[in-house]
Protein backbone atom coordinates (compact mmCIF):
# COMPACT_ATOMS: atom_id res chain seq x y z
CA UNK A 1 0.00 0.00 0.00
CA UNK A 2 1.15 3.35 -0.82
CA UNK A 3 -1.02 6.94 -0.43
CA UNK A 4 -3.49 4.98 0.75
CA UNK A 5 -3.80 2.66 -2.50
CA UNK A 6 -3.71 -0.55 -2.68
CA UNK A 7 -1.90 -2.53 -5.35
CA UNK A 8 -3.66 -6.07 -6.89
CA UNK A 9 -1.08 -8.48 -8.33
CA UNK A 10 -3.84 -10.76 -9.31
CA UNK A 11 -2.54 -10.31 -13.16
CA UNK A 12 -0.09 -7.82 -15.17
CA UNK A 13 -3.07 -5.64 -16.02
CA UNK A 14 -4.97 -5.91 -12.58
CA UNK A 15 -1.79 -4.51 -11.34
CA UNK A 16 -1.41 -1.65 -13.79
CA UNK A 17 -4.99 -0.24 -13.00
CA UNK A 18 -4.34 -0.51 -9.14
CA UNK A 19 -1.24 1.03 -9.40
CA UNK A 20 -2.20 4.15 -11.92
CA UNK A 21 -3.39 6.53 -8.87
CA UNK A 22 -0.18 6.13 -7.09
CA UNK A 23 1.99 7.18 -10.53
CA UNK A 24 -0.07 9.83 -10.97
CA UNK A 25 0.25 10.93 -7.45
CA UNK A 26 4.28 10.81 -8.31
CA UNK A 27 3.42 13.01 -11.58
CA UNK A 28 1.66 15.71 -10.02
CA UNK A 29 5.01 16.18 -8.13
CA UNK A 30 6.94 15.84 -11.20
CA UNK A 31 5.09 18.30 -13.10
CA UNK A 32 5.58 20.97 -9.65
CA UNK A 33 9.08 19.88 -9.75
CA UNK A 34 9.26 20.87 -13.66
CA UNK A 35 6.95 24.08 -13.19
CA UNK A 36 9.81 25.64 -10.37
CA UNK A 37 12.56 24.47 -12.46
CA UNK A 38 11.50 26.47 -15.29
CA UNK A 39 10.37 29.44 -13.14
CA UNK A 40 13.65 29.61 -11.35
CA UNK A 41 15.78 28.81 -14.96
CA UNK A 42 13.71 31.35 -16.81
CA UNK A 43 14.87 34.29 -14.06
CA UNK A 44 18.25 33.03 -13.57
CA UNK A 45 18.83 32.72 -17.10
CA UNK A 46 17.99 36.43 -17.40
CA UNK A 47 19.87 37.70 -14.90
CA UNK A 48 23.09 35.60 -16.21
CA UNK A 49 22.04 36.68 -19.85
CA UNK A 50 21.73 40.67 -18.48
CA UNK A 51 25.56 40.02 -17.03
CA UNK A 52 26.94 38.48 -19.76
CA UNK A 53 25.76 41.14 -21.96
CA UNK A 54 27.34 43.70 -19.09
CA UNK A 55 29.60 46.72 -20.76
CA UNK A 56 32.11 45.85 -18.35
CA UNK A 57 34.51 42.81 -18.47
CA UNK A 58 34.91 42.13 -15.24
CA UNK A 59 30.78 41.58 -14.81
CA UNK A 60 30.71 39.54 -18.09
CA UNK A 61 33.58 37.65 -18.45
CA UNK A 62 32.72 35.95 -14.71
CA UNK A 63 28.94 35.29 -15.58
CA UNK A 64 30.84 33.40 -18.73
CA UNK A 65 32.52 31.20 -16.51
CA UNK A 66 30.31 30.67 -13.89
CA UNK A 67 27.64 29.42 -16.50
CA UNK A 68 30.14 27.66 -18.27
CA UNK A 69 30.85 25.70 -15.31
CA UNK A 70 27.20 25.35 -14.63
CA UNK A 71 26.83 23.76 -17.93
CA UNK A 72 29.55 21.56 -18.46
CA UNK A 73 28.90 19.56 -15.04
CA UNK A 74 26.16 17.20 -14.28
CA UNK A 75 22.55 18.10 -12.60
CA UNK A 76 23.51 14.96 -9.82
CA UNK A 77 26.55 16.42 -9.08
CA UNK A 78 25.16 19.72 -8.44
CA UNK A 79 22.03 18.36 -7.10
CA UNK A 80 24.20 16.48 -4.44
CA UNK A 81 26.39 19.50 -3.71
CA UNK A 82 23.47 21.72 -3.29
CA UNK A 83 21.54 18.86 -0.90
CA UNK A 84 24.87 18.35 1.33
CA UNK A 85 26.57 21.18 1.44
CA UNK A 86 24.07 24.43 2.27
CA UNK A 87 23.24 22.70 5.46
CA UNK A 88 26.59 22.65 6.10
CA UNK A 89 26.45 26.85 6.09
CA UNK A 90 23.07 26.99 7.39
CA UNK A 91 20.71 26.64 4.75
CA UNK A 92 18.19 24.23 5.19
CA UNK A 93 15.54 23.56 2.37
CA UNK A 94 12.91 20.62 1.70
CA UNK A 95 14.59 17.71 -0.32
CA UNK A 96 11.97 19.23 -3.41
CA UNK A 97 12.94 22.88 -3.10
CA UNK A 98 16.58 21.96 -3.33
CA UNK A 99 15.69 19.70 -6.20
CA UNK A 100 13.58 22.46 -7.71
CA UNK A 101 16.73 24.95 -7.31
CA UNK A 102 19.01 22.30 -8.95
CA UNK A 103 16.89 22.04 -11.86
CA UNK A 104 17.10 26.24 -12.15
CA UNK A 105 20.17 26.66 -11.64
CA UNK A 106 21.41 23.70 -14.14
CA UNK A 107 19.13 24.98 -16.74
CA UNK A 108 19.47 28.67 -16.39
CA UNK A 109 23.07 27.68 -17.94
CA UNK A 110 21.03 27.03 -21.20
CA UNK A 111 18.07 29.89 -20.97
CA UNK A 112 20.51 32.67 -20.69
CA UNK A 113 21.96 32.05 -24.03
CA UNK A 114 18.43 32.02 -25.22
CA UNK A 115 17.93 34.93 -24.14
CA UNK A 116 20.68 36.03 -25.62
CA UNK A 117 20.34 34.98 -29.21
CA UNK A 118 16.72 35.80 -28.96
CA UNK A 119 18.03 39.74 -28.43
CA UNK A 120 20.77 39.47 -30.85
CA UNK A 121 18.33 37.98 -33.48
CA UNK A 122 16.91 41.36 -33.63
CA UNK A 123 18.56 42.97 -36.55
CA UNK A 124 20.68 46.69 -35.48
CA UNK A 125 18.69 48.20 -38.15
CA UNK A 126 16.17 48.09 -36.03
CA UNK A 127 17.97 49.71 -33.43
CA UNK A 128 19.03 52.23 -35.96
CA UNK A 129 15.42 53.05 -36.79
CA UNK A 130 14.56 53.42 -33.45
CA UNK A 131 16.90 55.65 -33.06
CA UNK A 132 16.27 57.69 -36.05
CA UNK A 133 12.35 58.20 -34.85
CA UNK A 134 13.94 60.00 -31.93
CA UNK A 135 13.01 56.99 -29.25
CA UNK A 136 14.66 56.76 -26.00
CA UNK A 137 16.12 53.49 -25.15
CA UNK A 138 14.23 51.86 -23.19
CA UNK A 139 11.71 52.42 -25.16
CA UNK A 140 13.82 50.76 -27.78
CA UNK A 141 14.17 47.93 -25.94
CA UNK A 142 10.48 47.05 -25.11
CA UNK A 143 8.74 48.30 -27.55
CA UNK A 144 11.00 47.63 -30.50
CA UNK A 145 13.44 44.90 -29.30
CA UNK A 146 11.30 42.70 -26.90
CA UNK A 147 8.34 42.20 -28.81
CA UNK A 148 10.74 40.50 -31.62
CA UNK A 149 12.67 38.53 -29.22
CA UNK A 150 9.58 36.71 -27.56
CA UNK A 151 8.47 34.79 -30.78
CA UNK A 152 12.19 33.78 -31.06
CA UNK A 153 12.94 32.68 -27.59
CA UNK A 154 9.30 31.12 -26.36
CA UNK A 155 9.99 27.95 -28.75
CA UNK A 156 13.98 27.03 -27.74
CA UNK A 157 12.25 27.84 -23.94
CA UNK A 158 9.23 25.30 -24.33
CA UNK A 159 11.83 22.80 -25.69
CA UNK A 160 13.99 23.12 -22.53
CA UNK A 161 10.74 23.18 -20.28
CA UNK A 162 10.35 19.34 -21.85
CA UNK A 163 14.12 18.99 -21.04
CA UNK A 164 13.57 19.77 -17.28
CA UNK A 165 10.55 16.97 -17.12
CA UNK A 166 12.75 14.17 -18.31
CA UNK A 167 15.60 15.27 -15.78
CA UNK A 168 13.07 15.33 -12.80
CA UNK A 169 13.87 11.88 -12.03
CA UNK A 170 17.53 12.70 -10.76
CA UNK A 171 15.44 14.14 -7.88
CA UNK A 172 14.66 10.71 -6.62
CA UNK A 173 17.94 10.60 -5.39
CA UNK A 174 17.31 13.54 -2.51
CA UNK A 175 14.16 11.42 -1.66
CA UNK A 176 11.55 13.47 -3.80
CA UNK A 177 8.56 11.09 -4.47
CA UNK A 178 8.36 12.11 -8.01
CA UNK A 179 6.99 9.69 -10.44
CA UNK A 180 10.43 7.12 -10.76
CA UNK A 181 11.10 7.21 -7.28
CA UNK A 182 6.83 6.22 -6.65
CA UNK A 183 7.32 3.32 -8.81
CA UNK A 184 10.58 1.90 -7.67
CA UNK A 185 9.13 2.00 -3.98
CA UNK A 186 6.16 0.01 -5.39
CA UNK A 187 8.99 -2.31 -7.51
CA UNK A 188 10.61 -2.62 -4.25
CA UNK A 189 7.54 -4.11 -2.21
CA UNK A 190 6.04 -6.03 -4.83
CA UNK A 191 9.28 -7.46 -6.41
CA UNK A 192 7.67 -6.79 -9.60
CA UNK A 193 9.82 -3.75 -11.29
CA UNK A 194 8.47 -4.80 -14.89
CA UNK A 195 4.83 -3.37 -15.09
CA UNK A 196 5.59 -0.04 -12.72
CA UNK A 197 8.77 1.43 -14.87
CA UNK A 198 7.04 0.51 -18.21
CA UNK A 199 4.57 2.51 -17.01
CA UNK A 200 6.67 5.42 -16.25
CA UNK A 201 8.44 5.55 -19.62
CA UNK A 202 4.42 5.30 -21.25
CA UNK A 203 3.34 7.84 -19.05
CA UNK A 204 6.53 9.88 -20.11
CA UNK A 205 6.07 9.39 -23.36
CA UNK A 206 2.76 10.98 -22.71
CA UNK A 207 3.37 13.91 -21.34
CA UNK A 208 6.61 14.72 -23.38
CA UNK A 209 4.14 14.26 -26.11
CA UNK A 210 1.66 16.75 -24.80
CA UNK A 211 4.08 19.42 -24.02
CA UNK A 212 5.80 19.13 -27.08
CA UNK A 213 2.75 19.68 -28.35
CA UNK A 214 1.89 22.63 -26.83
CA UNK A 215 5.32 24.19 -27.51
CA UNK A 216 4.43 23.89 -30.77
CA UNK A 217 0.81 25.46 -31.19
CA UNK A 218 2.16 27.82 -29.41
CA UNK A 219 5.03 28.84 -32.19
CA UNK A 220 2.38 28.39 -34.66
CA UNK A 221 0.09 30.69 -32.38
CA UNK A 222 2.43 33.73 -31.87
CA UNK A 223 3.12 36.06 -34.98
CA UNK A 224 6.83 35.80 -36.49
CA UNK A 225 6.58 39.80 -37.17
CA UNK A 226 6.66 39.86 -33.11
CA UNK A 227 4.16 41.21 -30.49
CA UNK A 228 2.29 44.57 -30.42
CA UNK A 229 2.26 45.55 -26.42
CA UNK A 230 -0.73 47.37 -26.96
CA UNK B 1 41.51 12.92 6.19
CA UNK B 2 43.56 15.38 4.10
CA UNK B 3 42.18 16.57 0.61
CA UNK B 4 44.71 15.23 -1.08
CA UNK B 5 43.97 11.59 0.03
CA UNK B 6 40.59 11.90 -1.88
CA UNK B 7 42.36 12.13 -5.16
CA UNK B 8 43.56 8.45 -5.70
CA UNK B 9 39.87 6.73 -5.13
CA UNK B 10 38.39 9.54 -7.68
CA UNK B 11 40.70 9.20 -10.28
CA UNK B 12 40.01 5.46 -9.81
CA UNK B 13 36.16 6.37 -10.71
CA UNK B 14 37.50 9.19 -13.20
CA UNK B 15 39.23 6.45 -15.32
CA UNK B 16 35.55 4.33 -14.98
CA UNK B 17 33.52 7.62 -16.18
CA UNK B 18 36.25 8.03 -19.26
CA UNK B 19 35.63 4.50 -20.46
CA UNK B 20 31.91 4.80 -20.43
CA UNK B 21 31.58 8.36 -22.07
CA UNK B 22 33.87 6.66 -24.80
CA UNK B 23 31.73 3.43 -25.55
CA UNK B 24 28.90 5.05 -25.14
CA UNK B 25 29.61 8.03 -27.44
CA UNK B 26 31.03 5.95 -30.15
CA UNK B 27 28.04 3.25 -29.85
CA UNK B 28 25.72 6.14 -29.51
CA UNK B 29 26.87 7.75 -32.48
CA UNK B 30 26.50 4.23 -34.59
CA UNK B 31 23.15 3.97 -33.46
CA UNK B 32 22.14 7.72 -34.65
CA UNK B 33 23.70 6.91 -37.74
CA UNK B 34 21.51 3.76 -38.40
CA UNK B 35 18.50 5.60 -36.94
CA UNK B 36 19.35 9.15 -38.82
CA UNK B 37 19.95 7.34 -41.92
CA UNK B 38 16.61 4.79 -41.38
CA UNK B 39 14.21 7.83 -41.03
CA UNK B 40 15.35 8.49 -44.28
CA UNK B 41 14.68 5.41 -45.68
CA UNK B 42 12.12 4.80 -48.05
CA UNK B 43 11.72 1.08 -46.85
CA UNK B 44 8.43 1.69 -44.82
CA UNK B 45 9.62 -0.73 -41.89
CA UNK B 46 13.41 0.93 -41.21
CA UNK B 47 11.57 4.14 -41.40
CA UNK B 48 8.96 3.06 -38.91
CA UNK B 49 11.43 1.20 -36.34
CA UNK B 50 13.75 4.24 -36.70
CA UNK B 51 11.22 6.55 -36.14
CA UNK B 52 10.05 4.57 -32.69
CA UNK B 53 13.37 4.20 -31.56
CA UNK B 54 13.83 7.96 -31.79
CA UNK B 55 10.42 8.79 -30.47
CA UNK B 56 10.50 7.07 -27.11
CA UNK B 57 14.11 7.74 -26.74
CA UNK B 58 14.07 11.16 -26.57
CA UNK B 59 10.34 11.17 -25.02
CA UNK B 60 10.99 9.24 -22.00
CA UNK B 61 13.57 10.27 -19.48
CA UNK B 62 17.51 8.55 -18.90
CA UNK B 63 16.91 7.51 -15.57
CA UNK B 64 13.99 5.88 -16.40
CA UNK B 65 15.33 4.10 -19.62
CA UNK B 66 18.49 3.36 -17.22
CA UNK B 67 16.26 2.17 -14.46
CA UNK B 68 13.96 -0.17 -16.87
CA UNK B 69 16.70 -1.73 -18.35
CA UNK B 70 18.68 -2.51 -14.86
CA UNK B 71 15.46 -3.69 -13.16
CA UNK B 72 12.58 -4.03 -15.31
CA UNK B 73 14.25 -6.12 -18.06
CA UNK B 74 15.11 -9.27 -16.23
CA UNK B 75 11.55 -9.64 -15.04
CA UNK B 76 10.49 -9.19 -18.53
CA UNK B 77 13.32 -12.22 -19.23
CA UNK B 78 11.92 -14.37 -17.11
CA UNK B 79 8.72 -13.92 -18.17
CA UNK B 80 9.88 -15.37 -21.58
CA UNK B 81 11.94 -17.72 -20.22
CA UNK B 82 15.68 -15.85 -21.07
CA UNK B 83 17.88 -14.34 -18.43
CA UNK B 84 18.33 -10.68 -19.61
CA UNK B 85 19.89 -9.93 -16.55
CA UNK B 86 22.54 -6.97 -17.42
CA UNK B 87 25.91 -6.01 -15.58
CA UNK B 88 25.76 -2.54 -14.49
CA UNK B 89 28.40 -1.86 -17.00
CA UNK B 90 26.31 -3.30 -19.72
CA UNK B 91 23.19 -1.42 -18.46
CA UNK B 92 24.85 2.02 -18.02
CA UNK B 93 26.93 1.84 -21.46
CA UNK B 94 23.27 0.39 -23.19
CA UNK B 95 21.25 3.07 -21.88
CA UNK B 96 23.13 6.27 -22.40
CA UNK B 97 23.99 5.14 -26.15
CA UNK B 98 20.69 4.21 -26.82
CA UNK B 99 19.68 7.66 -25.34
CA UNK B 100 22.45 10.01 -27.14
CA UNK B 101 21.81 7.79 -30.34
CA UNK B 102 18.12 8.99 -30.53
CA UNK B 103 19.09 13.12 -30.11
CA UNK B 104 22.22 11.96 -32.35
CA UNK B 105 19.64 10.62 -34.80
CA UNK B 106 18.12 13.66 -35.02
CA UNK B 107 21.31 15.19 -35.70
CA UNK B 108 21.75 13.33 -38.72
CA UNK B 109 19.32 13.56 -40.60
CA UNK B 110 18.73 17.36 -40.17
CA UNK B 111 22.78 17.42 -41.25
CA UNK B 112 21.83 15.06 -44.10
CA UNK B 113 18.75 16.87 -45.47
CA UNK B 114 20.76 20.02 -45.65
CA UNK B 115 23.32 19.18 -48.48
CA UNK B 116 22.12 20.86 -51.28
CA UNK B 117 19.62 19.13 -53.86
CA UNK B 118 21.97 19.90 -56.46
CA UNK B 119 24.50 17.77 -54.96
CA UNK B 120 22.07 14.78 -55.75
CA UNK B 121 21.05 15.77 -59.17
CA UNK B 122 24.69 15.75 -60.08
CA UNK B 123 25.32 12.48 -58.17
CA UNK B 124 22.24 11.32 -60.62
CA UNK B 125 23.11 12.50 -63.57
CA UNK B 126 26.52 10.99 -63.27
CA UNK B 127 24.67 7.71 -62.92
CA UNK B 128 25.70 7.12 -59.14
CA UNK B 129 23.45 4.45 -57.40
CA UNK B 130 21.13 5.85 -54.43
CA UNK B 131 23.62 3.68 -51.83
CA UNK B 132 27.01 5.30 -53.66
CA UNK B 133 25.04 8.99 -53.62
CA UNK B 134 24.57 8.50 -49.62
CA UNK B 135 27.90 6.95 -49.01
CA UNK B 136 30.09 8.80 -51.54
CA UNK B 137 28.16 12.48 -52.00
CA UNK B 138 25.74 13.34 -49.18
CA UNK B 139 27.37 11.54 -45.78
CA UNK B 140 30.67 13.29 -46.88
CA UNK B 141 29.03 16.43 -47.43
CA UNK B 142 27.19 15.89 -43.90
CA UNK B 143 29.62 15.22 -41.45
CA UNK B 144 30.85 18.68 -40.93
CA UNK B 145 27.49 19.66 -40.34
CA UNK B 146 26.95 17.46 -38.07
CA UNK B 147 29.97 18.06 -35.78
CA UNK B 148 29.47 21.16 -33.44
CA UNK B 149 25.50 19.15 -32.58
CA UNK B 150 27.98 15.94 -31.77
CA UNK B 151 30.58 18.19 -29.82
CA UNK B 152 27.69 19.27 -27.45
CA UNK B 153 26.07 15.77 -27.14
CA UNK B 154 29.05 14.31 -26.25
CA UNK B 155 29.47 16.54 -23.45
CA UNK B 156 25.70 15.77 -22.68
CA UNK B 157 26.25 12.14 -22.21
CA UNK B 158 29.74 12.61 -20.27
CA UNK B 159 27.40 14.68 -17.66
CA UNK B 160 24.78 11.53 -18.23
CA UNK B 161 27.53 9.16 -17.20
CA UNK B 162 27.00 10.40 -13.69
CA UNK B 163 23.43 8.70 -13.69
CA UNK B 164 24.61 5.54 -13.78
CA UNK B 165 26.49 5.82 -10.10
CA UNK B 166 22.68 4.81 -9.30
CA UNK B 167 22.77 1.48 -9.97
CA UNK B 168 25.80 1.14 -8.46
CA UNK B 169 28.50 1.27 -10.86
CA UNK B 170 31.66 2.75 -9.48
CA UNK B 171 32.10 5.81 -11.63
CA UNK B 172 33.54 9.17 -10.81
CA UNK B 173 29.80 9.99 -9.15
CA UNK B 174 30.05 7.06 -7.12
CA UNK B 175 33.55 7.15 -5.46
CA UNK B 176 32.61 10.83 -4.17
CA UNK B 177 29.80 9.51 -2.81
CA UNK B 178 31.28 6.81 -1.09
CA UNK B 179 33.98 8.98 0.23
CA UNK B 180 31.51 11.31 1.57
CA UNK B 181 29.76 9.04 3.47
CA UNK B 182 32.87 7.82 5.09
CA UNK B 183 34.36 11.06 5.81
CA UNK B 184 30.97 13.18 6.10
CA UNK B 185 33.38 16.05 4.41
CA UNK B 186 31.29 16.67 1.79
CA UNK B 187 31.95 20.79 0.77
CA UNK B 188 35.63 19.23 0.19
CA UNK B 189 34.42 16.44 -2.13
CA UNK B 190 31.95 17.61 -4.12
CA UNK B 191 33.62 20.39 -4.79
CA UNK B 192 36.63 17.96 -6.23
CA UNK B 193 33.79 16.32 -7.93
CA UNK B 194 32.44 19.31 -9.87
CA UNK B 195 36.07 20.37 -10.88
CA UNK B 196 36.60 17.06 -12.21
CA UNK B 197 33.73 17.06 -14.10
CA UNK B 198 34.50 20.71 -15.70
CA UNK B 199 38.17 19.70 -16.31
CA UNK B 200 36.79 16.12 -18.13
CA UNK B 201 34.19 18.20 -19.99
CA UNK B 202 36.99 21.09 -20.70
CA UNK B 203 39.08 18.21 -22.23
CA UNK B 204 36.02 16.77 -24.23
CA UNK B 205 35.14 20.07 -25.95
CA UNK B 206 38.64 20.29 -27.29
CA UNK B 207 39.35 16.78 -28.55
CA UNK B 208 36.11 17.68 -30.23
CA UNK B 209 36.66 20.69 -31.90
CA UNK B 210 39.87 19.74 -33.15
CA UNK B 211 37.82 16.32 -34.53
CA UNK B 212 35.46 19.27 -36.23
CA UNK B 213 38.54 20.89 -37.52
CA UNK B 214 39.64 17.49 -39.14
CA UNK B 215 36.91 16.08 -40.48
CA UNK B 216 36.34 19.67 -42.26
CA UNK B 217 39.33 20.26 -43.60
CA UNK B 218 38.50 20.03 -47.31
CA UNK B 219 36.34 22.73 -46.90
CA UNK B 220 39.25 25.40 -46.04
CA UNK B 221 41.05 23.92 -48.38
CA UNK B 222 38.19 24.46 -51.46
CA UNK B 223 37.26 28.06 -50.49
Amino acid sequence: MLFGYEWDLSSPLAFAISILPILLTGMLVTIQATVLGFLVALVLGLVWAVLKGAPSRFIAWPAKVVTEFIRDTPLLVQLFFLYYVLPEYGIVLPAFMTGALALGIQYSAYTSEVYRAGLEAVGSDQREAARALNLSSARTFTHIIVPQAVPRIVPAMGNYLVSIMKDVPVLSVVTVLEMLNVAKIVGDRTFDYLVPLSMVGALYLIMTLVASTGVRLLDTWLPKQGIPLK
Amino acid sequence: MHWTEYLPPLMEGAWVTIQLTVYSTVLGAALAFAAGIGKLSSNWLIKAVSVAYIEVFRGTSLLVQLFWLYFALPIAGMAIGIDLRLPPVAAGVLALSLNIGAYGAEVVRGAIQSVHQDQHEAARALNFTPRQTLWNITIPQAIPEMMPSFGNLAVQNLKDTALVSLISLGDLAFRAEQIRNYTQDSTTIYSMLLVTYFGMALVLTAIMRSLEAYVGRWRTARS
